[in-house]
């Protein structure tokens, strides 16, 4: 009895290290493999501009964007919120990488659609990837000028959107853009080139900050209606299936064409916009996981 | 000192012989995990189907682990959130199990044996000791293992916010499916 008690004790190392080797005996079983970056962005939208953000496949984003007036419009007009514009979009995931949009906005009563494509996705691990890159192509459909021809109405843009997450905190977007508008004001140029930087810093697990900016290559700001670069801020707020984005921003559209072709307002002169996005995700994946005995 | 010797040898090579009748160890790379978080808002539901178990009959040790990032949920919105907000899977990217089968049964012998598990557990990096009960099926000369088990989310630090509370049931019940195929 007491040997058996003491040749059980002699074994209870050996038997605590047999253990261990089993979670060794399963790191053995594992391969080095690839992880992609997750959720450099917490939206398809940094503020107005994309990011290189998807729907995934199956998943519909009902999404309701307003801006407000002017903060310089003062107490009489409650500081711009006595007037608001809105655009309402619905946008599909049709695989994990490819997605389609259509929206329609009150400004200049547009309809717009796009269709956006992941080419690449940042990851880690064997033959990691450093960035993300999406590709954007939209069109825009203007019906507020009847009489206008229908060509006219008219315009078109192209983004290239680079984007890189910095560890858990910090994500950084780079976006070329060309804009070709098929009616212009007199002076203004019909092709517009912009480059646009933006980015989110995460405060907590839910809230981030986010900024952008877009560079217009051409001088606008001497035309009979000057347009200025848009540069937004604002926060997104994650709460399960929403997101929301409240921001202030010199650019009342939200449309490619609206905010990097035709911002009027300056933030120098409190040319201010208070906006949110709103986006509630719902999934169409009815596929089941697993069935469990 | 020869006679010893001869014992010695016997010994070992009656060892060997009970070693040889049963596989060294009980392996899958593709065993079932799901975990179900009920409330009368929502129902959600999660499975991983890439879990790494290894069972040695010698010692009745057992080991689990999975990645955070192989469970698949319906809604890859809820997915996201899960890795990114509740388990944080960049810092941790693993759940294990380790422990000792208690009674473990006849290996050779077909049969359901009703068995408990008792280790160290650790999900979102906070390991706790637990004794999980479940069945251990032998067939065939493989090995099932079925568990059904509750995680309360506090033990494990995992937080969820104010905002989703009762969208999220605090205790969690994971089920697990494994079926273990003979390695030696």
């Amino acid at each position: 009895m007491y040997y058996a008690r003491f040749l059980s004790l002699l074994l209870l190392p050996v038997f605590a290290n047999a253990q261990d080797n089993l979670l060794d005996e399963l790191g053995s079983l594992d391969s080095a493999r690839r992880v992609p970056v997750q959720a450099t962005f917490k939206s398809t939208r940094i503020v107005n501009g994309h990011s290189v953000e998807t729907m995934r496949k199956k998943h519909l984003d009902f999404r309701i964007s307003h801006r407000f007036g002017r903060l310089n419009l003062g107490a009489y007009q409650l500081f711009g919120l006595d007037q608001a514009t809105m655009r309402m979009g619905f946008e599909y995931g049709i695989t994990d990488r490819l997605m389609i949009g259509v929206g329609r906005s009150t400004s200049e009563k547009v309809y717009d659609t796009f269709g956006k494509y992941r080419i690449l996705r940042q990851s880690t691990g064997p033959g990691a990837v450093p960035v993300s890159v999406t590709l954007l192509a939209s069109a825009a459909f203007a019906t507020v000028d009847r009489e206008a021809p229908a060509t006219d109405k008219l315009s078109y843009a192209a983004q290239l959107l680079v984007a890189r997450k910095f560890g858990e905190k910090l994500s950084l977007q780079l976006l070329p853009t060309w804009i070709h508008r098929n009616s212009v004001l007199p002076g203004d140029e019909k092709t517009t080139l912009s480059l646009g930087v933006g980015g989110r810093f995460k405060l907590t697990k839910r809230v981030s900050v986010n900024g952008e900016y877009f560079l217009a290559a051409n001088d606008r700001k001497s035309l009979p209606v000057p347009y200025y670069d848009s540069m937004s801020w604002g926060v997104d707020i994650e709460t399960g299936g929403h997101v929301f984005q409240l921001h202030f921003t010199n650019s009342l559209g939200m449309i490619e064409k609206q905010f990097i072709s035709e911002t009027s307002g300056r933030w120098g002169k409190g040319d201010i916009h208070y906006g949110f996005n709103m986006s509630r995700t719902f999934s169409f994946d009815r596929k089941k996981t697993h069935r469990f005995p | 000192m020869k006679k010893y010797s001869i014992l010695l040898l016997a010994l070992q090579v009656s060892c060997l012989s009970m070693v040889q009748a049963q596989p060294a160890l009980y392996v899958t790379t593709s065993g079932s995990t799901g975990f179900f978080s009920e409330t009368p808002v929502e129902n959600i539901s999660a499975a991983n189907q890439k879990s790494q178990v290894v069972l040695n009959p010698g010692t009745a040790g057992i080991a689990v682990r999975m990645y955070i990032r192989d469970f698949v949920f319906p809604n890859k919105l809820m997915q996201e959130h899960f890795n990114e907000n509740y388990m944080e899977s960049d810092k941790f990217p693993v759940a294990t199990f380790v422990g000792t089968v208690s009674a473990p049964p006849d290996y050779s012998q077909d049969g359901v044996y009703p068995v408990s598990a008792k280790g160290k557990f650790t999900v979102h990096g906070v390991t706790t000791t637990r004794e999980i009960k479940g069945t251990l099926t032998v067939k065939d000369g493989k090995v099932r293992i079925a568990a059904d088990f509750e995680v309360p989310l506090s033990d494990h630090r995992i937080e969820v916010p104010r905002l989703v509370f009762v969208k999220i049931a605090q205790v969690i019940r994971v089920k697990a499916d494994y079926l273990l195929s003979p390695k030696n």
